[in-house]
């Protein structure tokens, strides 16, 4: 077959000849590769477990985030009720602006939980193939030990290194996959470390950078609509003194500390 | 005719017309890949591993024999497979 599976099985092929022609003892090479595999796959179960623990660290930063949002909406309320509309407006503002970062946070845990995903299936791929290269590594030993006719071997021997090499093959892809993926974990490590998250959650404490008031600006209309809205609840509430209105949702202070 | 899929298995095909039927949509995979069309070459590439995963049976575990083609893995990108053209292949050293 000439086009591309030719072209590829050519090559996989003059490697694998050349792969044999190295080896002195068959079943050495074989036990060799096969340690190697193994230790292989636990470099990608590291990666994904970097993964998992880059997605749990998301997610509880986004809890966080969730929960400043009720906060500076229990927040808003109380300032609205009790006459304040510029504390009520500087609370739905930060709110805002809370959101928009839990919204781009969710969309990447939902990335790293797809990463997972697909690490996991392949992680559970590659232990499958291992186990039938572990397979054919025993029966070409036996066939060695016995010293059968050369040629059966050499033979044989064609069929385990073409595995040998798929494996390792298999083994490269998905090893330069968890690279790319533990690298995406690491960044996020990095933007813990240097305190991105920390700063979002105090947003507005007194020193807005330009891209805050930006975004303040952007979110101005939402903030505008959104006091209505309190406004009108509180006045259809607001019969009985000292109530908020209908914002059920909201924890008392203690709990969203 | 022995048919590998990199990186997952190998294949039992039935010789005659259904080789030839894989012989034709490689053919066309190379023309692609020769004539820039990525759309085309992922779509045809696609086709050949389905093609040798329906009509192939899978070899046993403790199998030994050789395979008479490799198809490159399912995954191969369209940059990858122009890389295999100009002779470095897939497979490391």
């Amino acid at each position: 077959m000439a086009g591309l599976t030719g072209r590829f099985s050519t090559v996989v092929k003059a490697k694998i000849s050349k792969l044999l022609d190295r080896a002195e003892d068959p079943s050495e090479t074989l036990e060799y590769s096969y340690q190697k595999q193994m230790e292989l796959l636990q470099n990608v179960k590291k990666g994904l477990a970097d993964v998992v623990t880059a997605k749990k660290r998301l997610q509880l930063q986004s809890q966080k985030l969730e929960q400043q949002v009720v906060k500076l909406d229990t927040q808003a309320r109380q300032a609205l009720a009790a006459g304040n509309e510029d504390l009520a407006r500087t609370a739905l503002e930060r709110k805002s602006a809370v959101q928009t970062e839990l919204q781009g946070l969710d969309a990447q845990v939902a990335e790293l939980e797809g990463q997972q995903q697909s690490m996991t299936e392949n992680q559970q791929k590659l232990q499958a193939k291992i186990e039938a290269f572990r397979s054919k590594k025993e029966v070409i030993k036996a066939q060695y030990s016995a010293a059968e006719a050369q040629v059966r071997i050499s033979e044989a021997a064609t069929g385990v290194g073409e595995e040998m090499a798929d494996v390792g093959l298999a083994m490269q892809r998905a090893l330069d996959k968890t690279e790319n993926m533990r690298a995406r974990a690491q960044a996020v490590d990095e933007l813990e470390k240097a305190g991105a998250f920390e700063d979002l959650t105090q947003l507005g404490s007194g020193e807005d950078d330009i891209d805050r008031q930006l975004r303040a600006l952007s979110s101005g209309s939402q903030v505008d609509s959104e006091l209505e809205k309190m406004k009108a609840e509180l006045a259809a509430g607001g019969r009985s003194a000292g109530e908020l209105g209908s914002g059920g949702e909201a924890p008392s202070e203690g709990q969203s500390a | 005719m022995i048919v590998r899929i990199a990186t997952e298995g190998q294949y039992e095909l039935p010789d005659g017309e259904t080789t030839a039927q894989l012989n034709a949509l490689d053919n066309d995979a190379v023309a692609a890949v020769e004539a820039g069309d990525e759309a085309r070459f992922v779509e045809l590439f696609g086709q050949i591993v389905a093609f040798v995963r329906e009509h192939g049976t899978r070899l046993d575990a403790n199998d030994l024999r050789g395979s008479d083609v490799i198809v490159p893995p399912p995954d191969t990108s369209f940059e990858e497979a122009r890389h295999d053209f100009s002779g470095d292949g897939l497979i490391p050293d």
